[in-house]
């Protein structure tokens, strides 16, 4: 379909952006890499009267380490993410999720910052961000501040973002030695949204205990869900299969899955069940072979 | 052959289509052209009270607003397959719905505006007063009593009831087998999903009152003739049909929409072109759908494996309303197929064809040969299950043997046409060469141990293909409303140059290449040298189409037939300028020479000159080598061959990862190889898809929840092994090429293979059936139970 007339806006910088957002308020949508966006607006179900471009606006794409931070910021698309050395030799986790979204053309253009800001519980990355514990930088008129990831997502589709705020970068702790994290998904093809997915991220001590656990759940819930119970459960643990296997049920019991074209909701519960466990073991392997 | 059948020459429709220089539809603009937008119902089941139109007409750049009411003397499309007793033009859509609608999607108004941005926009202002109806969506909840009623000429919804076979003796034979196989199919509906949705623009010339539409069309002869015979009422010669570039159909643009005749209306009405090209949620809400079909089935059989009985009732969901060759899917194309490869003594198949609140139904690549090919080829397995045989076994046991040539199934199912030719072992044991099935076996036993849960599937088809004889299929026979012969003229051009136009409506198939290598070899002429032209209802003879795996079997021998015609005037004109007799010289490698003097000769493009100059020609001899020739096969083909899928199935999770898959088939002679195969990958993927992922779904109100490519899950290529190929060559005697088309072989023999495959992955869970698509979330659920 054709979306309905709307009025194009390309700011170039964020305080210009940040005054469009004052200007206009609930009719202004900010347009990142638009794969989200732009298939709603399509579809009209999302009409937007100003479409504020944030692509023009430079200083927005990079992944830095400093401080014992990973900084990412909002326009940096997923394309990057999968490319950047960083990533790759240190967040094993970011890497599988950035490899599994979509599909290659889409990553190219898609963003961190839009698919964290659209707040969609089907987008990987809010999965991920909760296991990482990350934390985002809001922008907005009286300067910037920061968000923890878990009071990000405080409901269905809606963000912890004001009305004149702008996701300009998302912060991850840097992991420990001894760290490891993987992300995996159950689709029914490449591009679909995720029947569930799962995302960990730990780190053990010398005698392999874990010492520290993020569990992240996609698409199971109104809004992405941390598993805590099944991290408070494996903190300080050196898992055996049974203890893994209780994780896997304390996470299927954190989920609040929907019945639909991706299964029933106590099909759900069983991939949250499987893949926590999966992950945890595949994250342990990692952590032991980043030792 | 000669130099180029049989080989894999580079496609003459690919430098076009790769640049992107080749213009589909949307890529065609008129001077003065306008768009139309159809404002489609929200509901599934409901009468239209009124249509406010007053908003939509106020906004700038809105030329009108029409609804059904302004179109009441443009008659509905017609049904063109009356199989089972169908009247004509019995509830099928009109250019926009009046009183009621019967699915979600129907067209109900039509906003015209400057661009399609205005329309688009004018099109949600029109406010629709409609009074719900009741809905039913599943075909055996629409014949109960008491279920909504969709038309009133239709009581329970039945459309059409029809039936093969013996149902008498089908019966007492189930009554004399030792073990008795019952069990309940579902082949889902699915969504065609061509790259190119549908459009069409109509042109309209008052003053001698000609239309011209493009249109997205598998078939511009056969929309042209029932746009304006049946829909307009006018000369078919005022109307010109072209079809430009097509991008894929798999049935789905064979047929008249209400669309393509909406915008040759409007272009009447306001006198300036009109476009209109669908949306991708219109394409999936109002484009037809196939199969759908619910099937009870009962194999009888003797403990030895040999199959006595088959009985076969199917339940058909056709939609809301008729599409254009709906009735015969379900009918003629699936009921007649259901011998299979096998000697099945005792048929019978019973259908009922059904309406119900959802989209129309009717074919899609392979259009009810899949759904036989489905029940036949899951029958053998589920005999072989419950006797405790080997799948293969069972498959031997039952095959028609060679000696057994020319076959008739058995109980009349197939009305007289014979299996011409076959041997079912061949591409058996040619594809278990591939294909270890002993060491399968082993393998298969450990990593059961190990907790890894493999299976492989069979499927050993056959399949019609290069429909259909005219007499057979026509009226009077199983109710095609039309003949099904094919056509092709053939230029030779004074330079030598030859032009082919072909009846054939090619739109992805590489055609246009196969056509010229048939022409080239049989003229002994450069391959270059052959432009073939097509999809213009101007300066191509009259052809039924392209579908039904038909363009080569019978367009291609049209095609020869021409080819033979300009080659026997050739030999007089030769002679005629060698001073020889005609019984004296020979036509060879694209010269005609004197016999045992190959040096005393003229080549064809010394003997086209000659012709076209005209100023020596033999005696009764008229100028220029042209001519035309129609085909009409004395029978259909029947292809046939092997598919293996091996799958492996992980239990915690109910995932299917398909790990091979191998294909033996028989399709007769081969033009070009690389396009052979490129028919069998495509084929073979749509298959699996509806083994796998891919359903139509309506929920209880008649909404479609797949209504997009978000939730409707068509397969990407790393869903996909790689495939193996290899071939046996039986040729067809049924056309001179020897060729029996493979546009549909992959997905009629695939889906049951993947199946078979899994459900023989389940055996350890003692399961033995479950319903495609079989989704993870399915196999998990059967797992636990």
């Amino acid at each position: 379909m054709i979306p309905p007339s709307f009025e194009y806006l390309t700011p170039s910088n964020i305080s210009d952006a940040v005054a469009l957002l004052q200007k206009h308020g609930d009719e202004a949508k900010i347009l990142a890499g638009g794969h989200s966006l732009i298939p709603a607006m399509r579809l009209r179900l999302a009409e937007p009267g100003y479409l504020i471009d944030i692509s023009g606006i430079g200083g927005l794409d990079y992944i830095q380490e400093e401080s014992g931070q990973l900084r990412i910021g909002a326009m940096t698309c997923e394309a990057a993410l999968e490319e950047s050395e960083i990533v790759q030799s240190k967040y094993p986790l970011l890497l599988d999720t950035a490899k599994m979204i979509a599909d290659p053309s889409v990553r190219n253009m898609a963003t961190v910052g839009g698919n964290l800001a659209h707040g969609d519980p089907a987008n990987d990355h809010p999965a991920t961000m909760l296991a990482l514990r990350a934390s985002v930088v809001a922008e907005g008129p009286n300067g910037t501040r920061e968000i923890k990831i878990d009071d990000f997502f405080p409901d269905f589709f809606t963000t912890a973002l004001a009305e004149d705020e702008i996701l300009t970068e998302i912060r991850i702790p840097s992991p420990p030695s001894a760290s490891g994290g993987a992300y995996l998904k159950i689709e029914r093809k490449v591009g679909d949204y995720a029947a569930a997915a799962v995302a960990c991220q730990l780190n053990i001590d010398s005698s392999g205990s874990i010492e520290n656990i993020g569990l992240g759940l996609t698409n199971v819930g109104s809004t992405p869900i941390r598993a805590s119970s099944a991290e408070e459960l494996l903190k300080g643990k050196k898992p055996d299969e049974n203890m893994l296997a209780e994780a896997g049920r304390l996470a299927a019991a954190d989920s609040e899955p929907m019945e639909d074209l991706r299964g029933s909701a106590e099909y759900k519960r069983a991939l949250v069940n499987e893949l926590t466990q999966r992950a945890i073991k595949l994250s342990l392997q990692r952590a032991e072979g980043s030792r | 052959m000669g130099k180029y059948i049989g080989e894999s020459v580079l496609r003459k429709e690919d430098p076009r289509l790769v640049t992107g220089e080749a213009k589909y539809l949307e890529d065609i603009q008129l001077s003065g052209m306008v768009h139309a937008v159809v404002k489609r119902s929200d509901y599934a089941h409901a009468k239209i009270k009124n249509i406010d139109t007053s908003e939509a007409e106020k906004v700038p750049g809105v030329i009108g607003v029409w609804t059904g009411k302004d179109f009441e003397d443009v008659n509905p499309m017609p049904c063109a397959w009356q199989a089972g007793g169908v009247d004509n033009n019995a509830n099928t859509p009109r250019v926009l719905e009046i009183d009621k609608v019967t699915f979600t999607g129907q067209g109900v108004a039509v906003v015209v505006a400057e661009d399609r941005n205005i329309a688009e926009d004018a099109s949600s202002k029109i406010v629709v007063d409609y009074e719900e109806l009741p809905t039913v969506v599943s075909a055996e909840e629409a014949i109960k009593p008491g279920a909504p009623q969709l038309h009133e000429n239709a009581p329970n919804n039945i459309c059409m009831e029809w039936e093969c076979g013996n149902q008498e003796g089908t019966e007492k034979a189930l009554g004399e087998a030792d073990v008795v196989v019952k069990e309940q199919l579902v082949n889902q509906r699915l969504i065609p999903s061509s790259m190119e949705p549908r459009g069409a623009i109509a042109d309209y010339q008052p003053a001698t009152e000609e239309f011209t539409v493009w249109m997205t069309s598998q078939a511009p002869h056969v929309h042209r003739l029932l746009a304006t015979a049946f829909v307009f009422g006018i000369p078919e010669t005022k109307m010109r049909v072209i079809a430009a570039h097509v991008g894929g159909g798999f049935g789905c643009k064979i047929f008249l929409y209400p669309e393509y005749c909406l915008v040759a209306a409007l272009a009447r009405k306001i006198e300036r072109p009109v476009k209109w090209m669908e949306t991708r949620s219109e394409n999936f809400a109002s484009t037809t759908h196939g199969r759908d079909h619910v099937t009870q089935i009962e194999v009888g059989a003797k403990n030895d494996g040999t199959i006595n009985s088959l009985k076969v009732t199917t339940v058909a969901n056709l939609g809301g309303t008729l599409s254009t060759i709906a009735p015969g899917i379900p009918t003629t194309l699936y009921g007649r197929l259901l011998s299979g490869t096998y000697k099945f003594p005792n048929i019978y198949c019973g259908v009922k064809g059904v309406y119900t609140n959802t989209g129309m139904v009717d074919a899609y690549r392979g259009a009810g040969r899949p759904e036989a090919t489905y029940v036949v080829e899951r029958a053998l397995d589920l005999v072989a299950n419950k006797l405790g045989m080997d799948v293969l076994d069972v498959r031997r046991k039952n095959f028609i043997q060679t000696n057994q040539f020319p076959y008739l199934p058995a109980d009349g199912i197939t009305k007289g046409l014979t299996y011409d030719s076959g041997d079912y072992e061949k591409p058996l044991n040619k594809a278990l060469q591939m294909f270890n099935y002993g060491n399968f076996r082993e393998e298969q036993k450990r990593a059961r141990d190990e907790g890894k849960y493999l299976g492989v599937g069979f499927s050993t088809y056959i399949e019609a293909c290069g429909v259909a004889p005219s007499a057979w299929i026509g009226v009077g026979g199983e109710g095609w409303g039309a003949g099904l012969w094919e056509s092709a003229n053939i230029r030779v051009h004074l330079t030598g140059k030859v032009v082919v136009t072909t009846g054939s409506s090619p739109h992805g198939q590489g055609t246009e290449t196969t056509m010229a290598q048939i022409a080239a070899d049989e003229l002994g002429i450069p391959y270059e040298d052959v432009e073939v032209k097509y999809n213009d209802t101007l300066g191509t003879p009259f052809g039924y189409g392209t579908y039904g795996s038909r363009s080569a079997a019978v367009g291609g021998a049209a095609l020869f037939n021409a080819v033979q015609k300009v080659k026997q005037k050739a030999v007089r004109i030769g002679a005629h300028m060698l001073e020889a007799s005609p019984d004296d010289v020979v036509f060879e490698d694209g010269k005609v020479s004197v016999k045992g003097s190959p040096d005393q000769a003229k080549t064809i493009q010394e003997i086209a000159g000659a012709a076209a100059l005209g100023y020596s020609l033999p005696e009764g001899d008229e100028p220029f080598l042209d001519e035309t020739a129609y085909f009409d096969p004395p029978n259909t083909t029947w292809p046939f061959g092997t598919h293996i899928c091996v799958v492996e199935v992980e239990k915690d999770t109910g995932s299917v990862m398909v790990k091979k898959y191998l294909a033996v088939d028989d399709v007769g002679n081969v033009v070009n190889p690389m396009i052979v195969d490129g028919q069998i990958h495509g084929g073979i993927a749509q298959g699996v898809a509806q083994a796998l992922w891919e359903s139509g779904e309506y929920n209880e109100s008649g909404q479609l929840v797949s209504g997009s490519m978000m939730d409707y899950a068509i397969p990407r290529t790393d869903c996909l092994p790689s495939f193996e190929l290899d071939r046996t060559v039986t040729p067809s005697p049924t056309n001179p090429l020897g060729v029996k088309g493979v546009g549909e072989t992959g997905t009629i023999a695939s889906t049951p293979a993947v199946v078979n495959a899994v459900m023989d992955a389940l055996s350890p869970f003692g399961v033995t059936h479950l319903d495609m698509p079989l989704t993870s979330q399915k196999i998990w659920n059967a797992i636990q139970s």
